[in-house]
């Protein structure tokens, strides 16, 4: 879905000139509408399957996307050159490039409207209701079904506002997507499944340890030390740094 | 009000309700009398619109309700406070409060049932703030009666609402029933606590095996040998 939205951002951009950060919002909301239709068409019928069936079905709704990809834009990588792409600013002794701190700006932004939205809007806390306690949902009315495909859409609209983020700082290929999804389970395991804060602790720890174990030793060895902070995570709190004790 | 005609429910390949039919007047306590695994909760929980009936009916004022979803049926005016609670531990105590008054027919009103839910039990008020999960067992209850009022119902079914709690604070609970009773909610009452229900209860069934065996008056059913023998142990 990532790539899908970054594919959208560089076609945007090519085509129309228009900027990724300020078409962010729209693509997020297109995303938003894809992810609803999908979850009330595609997934809502394997909600009752065992959860292997649903893990089957994503992987295989993946590879209907990243070849879908392949066809239309081919595997050659594409980028999008925004006007500030080579500015910087110097931050005293550091030098920040503009794309990056805008792209992490707009990251903040998205995480904090997320948060606003779970903590203060009826419908974000209705969504944390279900996932709460199911039966209890049911049982007090809530519409379960639109619930869940409203929460399906709001995943889809936070990549889709992801991806026209990172296609100003990666040039983006098809099989991206995949690659992505591995780096996010593992920050979401390490920071705790089912928790926000956890999710955002997990984010800023493995991609500062990445960042330090490409500085220090060789760029290529990145991922051991990411999936070593995984195993060490996993070995002396299983439920992730913020995660809740499983009984 | 609620009428339930000849009503089946599976799971599976096991029949849990075997043709079940029962009324339930307006402004009522009505008394559902059975032992564990009778099908007490699978009929609440049909009735509510979890489970799919397989045949009967449900006549809600005149129209059949059975086999719509859940949300549609709350929004009729027919409540539920749960078997187990089914509190969301955690959400706040006013979170929670604020999730039963999601339904259209309650989300205009929710500030001012919100308000009266607080006065009503002064418990919660006290710890709006807390995780809903860290209450004691009796504050959950009164969570979850609360919950579901904040929908404006006009017709609750209690599924074993004293379950583990303490005799003073059971005390609590039925009179809380008795008093919304007398306000004008209709109740449906499932209780471990056999002669008290049948002593609040205008109505009562008495369901064996996914079948109503025996029906009257509460005080009918209180009389009878059978019930004594079985239910009271006299
Ligand atoms: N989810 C389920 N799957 C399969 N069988 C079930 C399920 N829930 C209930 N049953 C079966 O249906 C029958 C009725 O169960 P139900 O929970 O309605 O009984 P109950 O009268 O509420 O009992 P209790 O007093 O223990 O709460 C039982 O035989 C039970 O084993
Ligand atoms: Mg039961």
């Amino acid at each position: 879905m990532m790539t899908v939205a970054m594919y959208l951002a560089v076609v945007l951009f090519a085509r129309f000139h228009l900027d990724p950060l300020l078409m962010m919002l729209p693509i997020a909301g297109l995303l938003f509408i894809i992810g609803y239709v999908m979850q009330l068409v595609v997934i809502n019928p394997f909600i009752a399957r065992p959860e292997h069936s649903q893990f089957m079905l994503m992987v295989a709704v993946a590879i209907i996307i990243v070849n879908s990809l392949l066809i239309i834009f081919g595997p050659d990588a594409q980028a999008v050159q925004a006007s500030y792409s080579f500015d910087s600013f110097a931050l005293g002794p550091l030098i920040v490039d503009a794309t990056k701190l805008y792209a992490g700006l707009a990251a903040i932004l998205v995480a904090s409207a997320l948060f606003a939205f779970f903590r203060f809007a009826p419908l974000g806390k209705a969504i944390r209701a279900c996932a709460d306690n199911y039966t209890g949902a049911l049982v007090i009315g809530l519409d379960v079904k639109k619930l869940y495909a409203l929460s399906f859409g709001l995943g889809a609209a936070c990549v889709g506002a992801a991806g026209a983020i990172i296609v100003l700082i990666v040039d983006v290929t098809p099989p991206l997507g995949p690659a992505y999804t591995l780096l996010a389970f593992v920050i979401v395991i390490t920071g705790g499944l089912g928790s926000m804060p956890g999710a955002l602790l997990g984010g800023v720890l493995i991609g500062l340890t990445e960042a330090m174990a490409g500085l220090f030793f060789t760029p290529s060895a990145k991922s051991m030390f990411a999936f070593a902070i995984l195993v060490l995570v996993l070995l002396f709190r299983p439920q992730g740094i913020m995660g809740r004790k499983l009984s | 009000m609620l009428a339930v005609e000849n009503l089946e429910v599976s799971y599976g390949d096991v029949r849990a309700l075997d043709g079940v039919s029962l009324e339930v007047p307006e402004g009522a306590i009505v008394a559902i009398v059975g032992a564990n695994g009778a099908g007490k909760t699978t009929l609440i929980r049909t009735i509510a619109g979890m489970l799919r009936p397989e045949g009967g009916r449900i006549m809600l004022r005149g129209d059949n309700i059975a086999g719509l979803p859940s949300h549609r049926i709350c929004n009729l005016g027919i409540g539920q406070v749960a078997e187990g609670r089914q509190i969301f531990p955690t959400l706040s105590v006013l979170e929670n409060l604020e999730m039963g008054a999601m339904l259209p027919r309650a989300r205009g009103e929710q500030a001012k049932n919100l308000e009266r839910m607080l006065a009503m039990f002064p418990r919660l008020d006290e710890r709006k703030d807390q995780a809903a999960g860290t209450l004691s067992g009796g504050e959950q209850q009164m969570l979850a009666i609360g919950r579901c009022l904040m929908s404006k119902p006009n017709l609750v079914m209690f599924d074993e609402p004293s379950l583990g709690l303490a005799p003073a604070i059971v005390q609590h609970v039925l009179q809380t029933i008795r008093d919304l009773n007398r306000e004008g909610l209709t109740c449906v009452l499932v209780e471990q606590n056999v002669a008290v229900s049948l002593k609040l209860a205008s109505r009562a069934y008495v369901l064996e095996n996914g079948r109503v065996t025996l029906s009257g008056t509460g005080a009918a059913l209180l009389a009878d040998d059978r019930v004594r023998q079985a239910y009271l142990g006299m």
